[in-house]
């Protein structure tokens, strides 16, 4: 933690939650860069892909060793949800899954990582006076991964069924056009349920990763204030913050297994036809 | 909630990393596991097959074993069969060789006694020619009578 802030609970709170942004055009605005998130999500995504790259590159057929056997299991694990939900071709979808798992779930790990000595670390080793550790409570990662989860989607939907099937769909689903009277006031409705659905999903999605990852980081911020208090808030926010962080694993890994099923769900949905 | 090019930046290092688990990490991943798969179904199925032929091996041999058992107790029934036939046989040519025997004995005494009939017969002639010739009390020309003798001996 920095000196030379007053030690309060607002400035402890904004100093944690604070990106380390950058704007890249002198009008910043959308045109700013949070390098912390950027970093980090790269970091660890070259880490574990590249580590699953060289367990990849020394898997036998034979008997496996044992990172190969958990590397399968994992992988396994997805290829199964994969295929219980997805009755198409499930081999593009599959490494998809793969990725958006994995990745999501060691960003989401990032939140383990206690954070004051993280920050202690970011501060005195890296020299960054801010830097957020967790890629996923940044709603522009979720965002990224939802919209592109969105755009996947629509390639999908426009692969399978035609611009012109898809376009065909949306304004006759789920209500119908016939009697063909009232085929425009119908139109109008099917178009308005289906862009109200198409909005959701990405919102929905993102949302749902970035408020569990973000809450649970300012849940662990609340329990350091509390042990900012003195030596009994440091006994009871210790136990406390044990206790969230073995609840945290259950909610890391919930959430990167409900991002990627919504992932292969929806781009399931694009291969449906109604 | 700021959103920002931040985003822009991660949607782009996920399709990266999509591009790179897609191409590198998911088949030859799938590959070892499905082959490895195919393997031990591979294997597995030669478990089977190898207990299904020791089971008809186990029959098999049941079988043999309750035909040679059977013949076995052929061979023994035709064993005693050929055993009571060779007493049988033995009874009858011991039967008949003492017929044969008694026959040989039977036909030698009925030589013998007729051996003995005939030294008789002739002993009896010349008796009865000495007789004669006592009773005529002069010689009887043998020679003239011998006829007479041969008939009469033939007689006898």
């Amino acid at each position: 933690m920095a000196e030379e802030h007053a030690l309060d609970a607002t400035s402890y709170i904004q100093h944690h939650l604070t990106f380390l942004a950058e704007p890249v055009r002198e009008s910043g605005g959308f045109w700013t860069l949070h390098y912390d998130t950027i970093v980090t999500s790269l970091i660890l995504g070259v880490v574990v892909f590249g580590l699953l790259w060289l367990v990849t590159r020394k898997a036998t057929t034979g008997v496996p060793s044992k990172t190969q056997a958990f590397v399968e299991l994992s992988v396994r694990f997805v290829n199964d949800q994969v295929r219980s939900l997805f009755h198409h071709d499930y081999r593009v979808v599959a490494p998809i899954a793969l990725t958006v798992f994995v990745w999501v779930l060691f960003m989401n790990a990032m939140d383990f990582l206690p954070v004051d000595i993280m920050a202690w670390i970011y501060q005195n080793i890296f020299h960054q006076h801010e830097w957020r550790g967790v890629p996923t409570a940044d709603v522009n990662t979720t965002f990224a991964l939802a919209l592109s989860v969105f755009g996947l989607m629509i390639f999908y939907s426009i692969k399978n069924k035609g611009l012109f099937g898809w376009i065909k769909e949306l304004i006759s689903t789920p209500f119908g056009i016939k009697p063909l009277w009232a085929a425009p006031l119908l139109a109008i409705f099917n178009l308005l349920f289906n862009t109200i659905e198409y909005v959701s999903k990405p919102l929905s999605h993102s949302l749902r990763l970035y408020g569990n990852m973000y809450a649970g980081e300012i849940i662990f911020l609340l329990i350091g204030l509390w042990a900012a208090t003195g030596v009994a808030g440091v006994i009871a926010g210790s136990i406390l913050h044990l206790g969230w962080s073995i609840f945290h694993i259950l909610i890391v890994v919930l959430q990167a297994y409900i991002f990627m099923m919504l992932t292969v769900v929806y781009i399931s949905m694009a291969h449906e036809h109604h | 909630m700021n959103i920002n090019l931040t985003m822009l930046m991660q949607a782009v290092a996920f399709f990266a990393f999509i591009l790179f688990t897609a191409k590198f990490i998911w088949p030859p991943l799938m590959r070892a596991i499905e082959t490895r798969q195919k393997e031990i179904a591979d294997g597995l199925a030669a478990g089977e097959e190898g207990r299904h032929s020791l089971v008809r091996a186990e029959k098999q041999i049941a079988e043999m074993l309750v035909d040679a058992k059977t013949r076995a107790s052929d061979i023994v029934a035709q064993g005693e069969k050929l055993k009571s036939e060779a007493v049988e046989q033995a009874r009858t040519d011991a039967k008949t060789e003492a017929e044969r025997i008694l026959a040989a004995a039977k036909a030698e005494i009925e030589q013998e006694v007729h051996r003995a009939k005939e030294s008789l017969r002739a002993q009896v002639s010349e008796l009865a020619v000495a007789g004669a010739e006592k009773i005529l009390k002069r010689e009887v020309d043998a020679k003239a009578h011998a006829d007479l003798l041969s008939a009469l001996e033939k007689q006898l």
